[in-house]
């Protein structure tokens, strides 16, 4: 059933692939090929694959159950959240939540992972920005 | 003659002392990112790339600093293989049929001892093979016009996906759509925009370090999460013993070596297959040869030997093609690539002509990481045995973090970490899927060059299509390609490894 989607999500993304590429406008200086014609055949072999894949389907994929899925979209949402506010709370501050958040969920005690987000968060910041000079986020503490 | 000159200039390259420092450190992590479970070499090499890239280190060291850590990776995979019974990484899988056997026998120090002997000999002449073999097919690659490399490129994803993958279809999906992600942006041989919908973000096209960084990564970190409560940290005590082998043994294993080093070789060279059925097909064959008491999986030292000459020997063939054709031949050169094209530098024959300083210093690299791998694994393996006792927990959340440092270092923009989250969910839908993401990367790689070469084709023809054909070099690689594609369908199920059914990791880690 996973691969029968796959597969017509597939042909539904190669539909949606092609019809955008009908939509490239040509420009006044082109050379023979143009933009369009190799956009044509990724999409005609996405769609022949995804026909392929939803006709022969492969065994059915062991999925998680909805706890485990629940699971990976909060660790989703919160780098996306992380994402968000790096540059208002700066690297040190978001980088210890983040990585406390992980380290609990992937079997910490809460105390620890607390403690393991902010080590992980200072020795990042130590080695990357103080020794090697990269650049990272800075909130408005300056770190 | 004149190889052993470039060489020696290579060599004068390499000992500097900042290169000497890189190649150190980077046989150090490697081995580390070998050893840890959940980290291999693609996804090690991937999360090291932007911070390379944002450290602003210049092509040569950068080069010697990622492929120590490619090689180390190789060194690393069987020290959790042997003591744990957990391959450190997909290629060292092998190597748990008769190391942890050898190590519940007691034997754990001769093990890891004759095994990192194999991986120096494998290394060692796959190293010297890269430099006889390459500049041969520099030679050939410059007979290539833009027709040659579009049926290459061909060649690349139909090997891919006929070889190392389970099921062409899906193989055949990636590669699209990896190709797919890389034509996103302004066309550059017309200014216009392509599949941007407006966005803004979208007209520079999608970085190809993001894109991996997620893929790789991210989604590693996703897997981890599903499977927690399964994952437990290894407790049991690791009684290591002696680590020098006894000659005899050495003797007794000496034939092994060689061998799986010549196959590991060709199949590191062969495009589309990488380490992990390098030391497959080792293993299986010297077992096919030499297992006469039926001692292979009970802790004969020459099925421990085997896989890892034959691991490490493809990890230096897997970088013929990368380097001489600019056409990666497994997962963690397809990354390298990545790197270079980041450091706009375009592989392939151009390179050995133009910039031999950077060819010739890494090959010299890879010489002196070689030993000094052998020296880390060797003497200083229980240091290394330590790090394994680092937990997940701590482990993963560190690595997501500095993926996530790595892509902000490039660009600093939060557009980039949410496209790096996006791929990081992908990677993970396919890997549960079973789609490999090899030919997706390759795919968002090549794909720029790939169309420039079909249509500078065409604008010398004037849209004659028929003269992607025109050639003999240009209808042996098509024929090559096809065969490729179709051979395994129908001879598959005969010599395909069975490497990715038997151990539950998803798809974990293209070599």
């Amino acid at each position: 059933m996973s691969d029968r989607i796959l597969g017509f999500a597939a042909m539904a993304l190669a539909t949606l692939y092609l019809w955008r590429a009908t939509l490239i406008e040509p420009s006044f200086m082109s050379d023979p090929l143009g933009p369009k014609a190799f956009p044509f055949i990724i999409g005609a072999v996405l769609a022949v694959a995804g026909i392929a894949v939803a006709l022969r389907p492969d065994e059915e994929p062991v999925w998680p159950n909805a706890a485990k899925l629940l699971e990976i979209a909060m660790a989703v949402a919160v780098m996306v959240a992380y994402a968000w506010v790096l540059r208002d709370l700066g690297f040190v501050m978001s980088t210890s939540f983040a990585a406390a958040y992980l380290s609990w969920r992937l079997g910490s005690h809460p105390i620890a992972a607390v403690i393991a987000g902010i080590a992980i968060a200072v020795g990042i910041f130590v080695i990357f920005k103080l020794i090697l000079g990269l650049s990272l986020a800075t909130g408005p503490w300056g770190f | 003659m004149e190889i052993l000159q470039s060489l020696a200039d290579g060599f004068a390259i390499a000992f500097t002392f900042e290169n000497l420092l890189l190649a150190f450190l980077g046989c150090f992590l490697g081995t580390i990112i070998g050893a840890l479970p959940g980290l291999g070499p693609s996804n090690g090499v991937a999360i090291l790339i932007p911070l390379a890239f944002s450290l602003g280190l210049q092509p040569t060291p950068a080069l010697i600093l990622l492929t120590s850590v490619y090689y180390g990776a190789m060194y690393g995979g069987r020290i959790s293989s042997i003591l744990l019974n957990i391959p450190g990484d997909e290629p060292a899988l092998m190597t748990t049929l008769d190391g942890y056997p050898m190590a519940r026998a007691g034997k754990a120090g001769e093990a890891l001892a004759i095994s990192g002997i194999a991986s120096f000999v494998g290394a060692f002449f796959a190293t010297w093979g890269l430099v006889l073999l390459a500049p041969q097919l520099v030679k050939v690659a410059l007979l290539f016009g833009p027709a040659e490399y579009f049926a290459l490129f061909a060649l690349a994803f139909a090997t891919l996906g006929g070889v190392a993958s389970r099921n062409q279809a899906k193989a055949a999906m990636a590669a699209a759509l990896g190709l797919g992600i890389a034509t996103i942006g302004v066309d550059g041989q017309t200014g216009v925009p392509r599949f941007t919908f407006g966005e803004v973000h979208l007209y520079d096209g999608i970085d190809f370090l993001v894109a991996i960084v997620g893929l790789f990564a991210l989604s590693e970190v996703f897997i981890f999460l599903e499977h927690r409560a399964s994952g437990s940290s290894p407790t049991q005590k690791m009684k290591i013993g002696r680590i020098t082998p006894p000659l005899s043994m050495l003797r007794k294993t000496a034939p092994a070596m060689a061998r799986s080093t010549v196959i590991g070789f060709i199949a590191g060279v062969l495009p589309g297959a990488g380490a992990s059925l390098g030391s497959f097909v080792s293993y299986s064959f010297e077992k096919r040869l030499s297992d006469k008491k039926g001692t292979f999986g009970k802790g004969d030292p020459r099925g421990v030997a085997a896989p890892e000459a034959g691991n490490n020997a493809a990890a230096g063939g897997a970088l013929v093609p990368m380097l001489a054709l600019g056409v990666p031949g497994s997962g963690t050169t397809a990354v390298l690539l990545a790197m270079l094209l980041a450091l706009n530098i375009t592989p392939g024959p151009l390179l050995f002509q133009q910039k031999p300083d950077v060819v010739w210093g890494l090959i010299a690299a890879l010489f002196i990481g070689n030993v000094m791998l052998l020296a880390m694994n060797l003497p200083l393996v229980s240091l290394f045995v330590r790090v394994l006792l680092v937990p997940t927990r701590y482990l993963m959340p560190a690595v997501a973090m500095i993926s996530f440092v790595g892509i902000y270092g490039i660009s600093g923009s939060t557009f980039d970490l949410m496209v790096m989250i996006v791929f990081g969910v992908l990677g993970w839908v396919l890997r549960k899927l079973d789609v490999p993401l090899v030919p997706v990367i390759l795919g968002v790689l090549l794909g720029d060059q790939m169309e420039k070469n079909l249509r500078r084709t065409m604008t010398i023809h004037d849209g004659d299509w028929a003269m992607l054909f025109d050639s003999w070099l240009a209808i042996g690689l098509w024929a090559f390609a096809i065969v490729g594609f179709i051979l395994p369908l129908i001879a598959g199920r005969y010599f395909r490894p069975k490497i990715a059914d038997s151990d539950k990791i998803e798809g974990a880690d293209p070599d």
